[in-house]
């Protein structure tokens, strides 16, 4: 049966599945969350942090990595594995400096790792990384913006805006919705954020935010500032909620002003049926009543 | 024919070394920088077989760079001189050995101190307050014997620095040019020489204009500083 051809890496299912790499995608599903959001002249990189326990020191669980100057990367799955992964990249990045004097380019160096993510797919004795990553970044002289993706199936692509980890679907889906061209700064900071609190229920002390300006200016957001985007947000999302309220009450005043007079006018005219209507509303308020005592 | 001092004073340290380029007798370049910025508070002075001396220094850089950027704090000049050492012990044990000498010089921002490293092609390292390769050797360490003492401030060690680029120019035939930096807490900062009064010059610049050639924009990850 189908159990058979997850034994070794290499071999295909009958229907031309690789069983390992499509475990590895759902190791990057259960990982914690990480967006990316392309604007007009920065890039941000968002993360769901996992809170640390109350003993540890949280300088040493990052999710955010800086693999040269100008290129950070943000992973989601196994972290152990984004570690390696790391590493291997961030020699890339300083073995490219030293062979051609040049700075990596962000295409250069996410190809680079979708490249060693798919030799693990297809080789004797190997497992596949499970994370998938977001690499964002500046080109050398270029002041555009970049942010790609890559998956442990060795897959890369450039995105506008993208998630990965867990509920990466709802994210997607949130970022898909309300992403819009050339955003200013505090603007993709704050979609980031906003689609990052979709699924981060615990609000800002699990975000962690970077964000990068030009070559090689990257700011580390502070928790305060941080808390403060959420406020702003919510305090938003709450004006939205009380006038949505506002709106279905005026409607529903609207209904029941409507009805009344339909009542009124159907009372007028046959007199019976309306009383009878009025018991009717008498028996409903009792049990209402009783429950209340209760 | 090269030529580089190095020397400590109380909380920096100088580094100085010939521009000249060539083989033999003939001088091709005279304005070649053979001075490397290793990292924010690390330099090296380096000579020896062209080609080589590149090789080295850039492969050296970015193995500083590599481990900035893994542990988001440099090397510190100790570890920096050790791994540097070793790389030249193991090369000349190799097929194809390097063939340079250096003078590491560093300021190690956790305990505010200078250090200066003597290193050769044979992996031969020492830990030195003022030390010279090439040609300078011959005549301007007397002078450094001379003139140096311990703690000196920053216009001491240039007075102590102009004597030796004297010494040479008086005594030797081969007429250099020299670029000279100087360390401490800022960072690496030039120096010229050939002025006045360098120290007065360094201090009425902008901090910034005196970084050397901006190498790499320091990392900072986090809240975890990269300066102390």
């Amino acid at each position: 049966m189908s159990r058979s051809y997850d034994r070794a890496l290499t071999v295909f299912s009958p229907d031309g599945h690789l069983f390992q790499v499509e475990y590895a995608l759902e190791a990057v599903r259960r990982g914690t969350c990480a967006v990316g959001v392309r604007g007009s002249s920065c890039v941000v990189l968002g993360v769901e942090k996992k809170s640390t326990l109350q003993l540890q020191d949280p300088r040493t669980v990052r999710k955010v990595a800086m693999l040269d100057d100008h290129v950070c990367v943000a992973f989601a799955g196994l972290t152990a594995d984004g570690r390696i992964l790391i590493d291997k990249a961030r020699v890339e990045c300083q073995s490219h400096r030293l062979t051609v004097e040049d700075p990596v380019s962000i295409e250069y160096i996410t190809k680079h790792i979708a490249g060693i993510q798919q030799k693990y797919t297809q080789s004797g004795g190997v497992r596949p990384f499970g994370i998938s990553t977001l690499v964002v970044g500046f080109d050398p002289n270029d002041k555009i913006p970049k942010l790609y993706q890559t998956e442990p199936s060795g897959i890369y692509s450039a995105w506008k805006a993208c998630s990965i980890g867990r509920a990466s679907k709802t994210v997607r889906e949130f970022l898909e919705k309300n992403y819009t061209e050339n955003l200013e700064r505090d603007d993709s900071i704050k979609l980031t954020v906003k689609s990052l609190l979709e699924v981060v229920q615990t609000g800002a002390k699990n975000i962690e935010i970077s964000v990068m300006e030009s070559y090689g200016v990257i700011t580390h957001l502070e928790q305060s500032e941080i808390e403060k985007i959420v406020a702003t947000i919510e305090s938003e999302k709450e004006a939205e909620a009380e006038k949505k309220r506002q709106r279905l009450a005026a409607t529903q005043a609207g209904q029941a002003s409507m009805a009344m007079g339909s009542q009124a006018v159907s009372g007028t005219q046959t007199p019976s049926a309306g009383g009878a209507a009025g018991e009717g509303e008498g028996h409903a308020t009792v049990p209402g009543g009783e429950s209340g005592v209760q | 024919m090269e030529c580089s001092f190095g020397l400590t004073g109380k909380d920096y340290v100088l580094l100085c070394s010939d521009m000249s380029a060539g083989r033999s007798i003939i001088r091709m370049k005279s304005d070649e920088n053979k001075i490397k910025t290793l990292g924010p508070h690390l330099a090296m002075a380096y000579g020896g077989e062209p080609g080589d001396t590149n090789n080295f220094a850039e492969y050296v850089e970015r193995n500083m760079r590599l481990y900035h950027i893994r542990n988001h704090y440099p090397l510190l000049p100790e570890s920096a001189s050790a791994w540097i050492r070793r790389t030249l012990a193991e090369s000349i044990r190799s097929r194809k050995p390097y063939s340079v000498n250096l003078l590491l010089a560093g300021y190690d921002t956790t305990t505010t101190k200078p250090h200066l490293y003597w290193i050769d092609y044979l992996g031969t390292k020492a830990v030195v307050p003022y030390a010279a390769h090439g040609m300078g050797v011959y005549v301007s360490l007397s002078t450094m014997d001379k003139w140096w003492f311990n703690d000196m401030n920053k216009r001491e060690g240039v007075d102590v620095l102009k004597k030796c680029i004297d010494e040479v120019k008086k005594r030797i035939t081969v007429h250099f040019n020299f670029n000279c930096i100087l360390i401490d807490k800022d960072g690496i900062h030039h120096i010229d020489i050939e002025s006045e009064d360098p120290i007065t010059e360094l201090e009425s610049q902008q901090p910034k204009e005196t970084l050397v050639d901006a190498p790499n924009p320091p990392l900072d990850i986090g809240n975890v500083g990269v300066t102390a």
